[in-house]
């Protein structure tokens, strides 16, 4: 069977209040045919993880632009796993430094896109992580 | 995951179970066969309106509200698909913010997927399965939707319509359409300019006349839509929208008039799965090939194009295709 375009949570963790960066993304992802779930800003960790689990999605994306992205991205991938959805892919959109971008790709985060990645390959690498091997998908 | 983990309200089994619904509208599934059963004990209430009405944020502050009675809400929000791409974007959680951290809340969006009647295919499987689930109310949320978008009407025991000021004037309200479906009108944004003269153009279009006087049973008295002042922004109105619906809901069971509803919906939504079942195995059997001489025919003016369907049925044996 076809497989469908990904479902995708947009996210906006912590403080900072701006959000172009999330809809410019946001829009750029249903251009590419994927329903995507934005929820606003100023999302607490439990918060994000609560609509991943209620909409089922099949990755969520974090934008960050508050420098606090050590803190707020474990604190999310925690909050989604304490929710046991360990299985739901992350990526991070944001200003990330390089070194910051390595502990984030070893600590368990599937894609870091800072602010000169093209949307075109953020979208094929959103395709490639949701259809990747997925344990969730052969149980029924 | 098991119907069982369905009926014990695990979200997470509910959520991954919605999807699968959502994605094959087609085929029957065991999962829902067995959840059929339980699926008739919520209250169903549909909040529908313009784009802009205030309806993501009248439907959080409705939750509210029926959480402080104790009561678990589930709230399907649809939001349109892209006609060009498909995708969607899909906000109405960003209203809802109020409603985090709450287990007796689950709430879901879902994108229209080319339905055109302000709901999906699959809002009524979802709404059923919610349901089975166990919660005490469900609120569906259409998308903004203008004058002929009334399928609400199909899944809801209550259906609210959102106006707001400033978008339309007398002759709106007594077109045909999405005030006629209305059991409530909430006139909303009731700190704005302009609510008066909305207020009044509904009560006119109701003094004119109301069509459910053509679905009198008995003696029973006609239910006649109240008109409700909100305000989500100075929290007015809400506790008198709620008595409101609740009226709604004990007149329909009160006078056994929810069988009569019911029996309306589901002979609408047998036809129309009777319809999409038939054509669909219809056109299994039919080669591509004939397909294309037909339309071939058609476009060359040979051949009326309701002659066409006739002449094709005439060649079809219903007998062997349709078991």
């Amino acid at each position: 069977m076809k497989k469908r375009p990904p479902k995708v949570l947009i996210a906006k963790p912590g403080l900072d209040g701006h959000d172009r960066g999330a809809k410019v993304i946001a829009r750029a992802l249903r251009d590419a045919g994927m329903e995507v779930i934005y929820t606003g800003l100023r999302q607490t960790p439990e918060m994000i993880a609560e609509s991943a689990l209620q909409e089922d999605v099949d990755v969520v994306g974090l934008s960050i632009l508050s420098g606090s992205h050590m803190t707020l991205v474990p604190a999310v991938r925690q909050a989604m796993n304490a929710s046991e959805l360990q299985d739901i892919p992350i990526v991070v959109g944001g200003i990330i430094p390089d070194k910051d971008r390595a502990d984030l790709l070893a600590g368990g985060i599937h894609a870091v896109f800072g602010p000169g990645a093209a949307t075109d390959e953020i979208i094929k690498e959103i395709y490639a992580i949701a259809h990747r091997e997925d344990p969730k998908k052969g149980q029924s | 995951m098991t119907v069982q983990d369905i009926l014990n309200g695990n979200r997470r089994a509910i959520a991954r179970f919605l999807t699968q619904v959502e994605n094959n509208r087609d085929s029957v599934s065991r999962e829902l066969v067995e959840l059929f059963p339980y699926s008739g004990n919520s209250s169903i209430i549909g909040i529908t309106g313009a784009p802009g009405t205030g309806k993501s944020s009248l439907v959080t502050a409705l939750t509210k509200k029926l959480r402080d009675q104790h009561k678990t809400v589930a709230i399907v929000a649809v939001d349109p698909t892209s006609p060009f791409s498909g995708g969607a974007i899909l906000g109405d959680r960003i209203r809802m913010r109020e409603l985090s951290g709450d287990d007796g809340v689950m709430i879901r969006s879902m994108a229209t997927r080319g339905s055109l009647g302000g709901l999906a295919w699959t809002t009524q499987d979802m709404v059923r399965v919610l349901a089975a689930a166990g919660y005490d109310v469900i609120i569906v949320e259409t998308v903004g939707a203008g004058q002929s978008e009334v399928d609400i009407m199909r899944i809801a025991h209550t259906t609210v319509v959102v106006e707001a000021p400033g978008l339309g004037d007398g002759i709106q309200a007594i077109k045909a359409g999405i005030l006629e479906i209305a059991d409530i009108l909430v006139v909303n944004k009731d700190d704005l300019a302009g609510a008066d003269k909305t207020e009044r153009a509904l009560k006119s279009m109701l003094e004119l006349g109301h069509p459910t006087k053509s679905h009198q049973y008995g003696d029973i008295p006609i239910w006649i839509p109240p008109i409700v002042r909100t305000s989500t922004k100075n929290n007015t109105g809400l506790d008198t929208l709620l008595e409101k619906i609740n009226g709604h809901q004990q007149h329909m069971n009160q006078y056994e008039l929810r069988t009569a509803l019911l029996q309306e919906q589901f002979t609408l939504e047998f036809n129309k799965r009777l319809q999409v079942t038939l054509f669909k195995r219809l056109v299994e059997t039919v080669e591509d090939d004939t397909f294309a001489g037909i339309i071939k025919r058609i476009t060359q003016y040979e051949i009326d194009p309701q002659q066409a369907v006739d002449e094709l049925l005439r060649a079809v044996d219903f007998s062997i295709h349709l078991e």
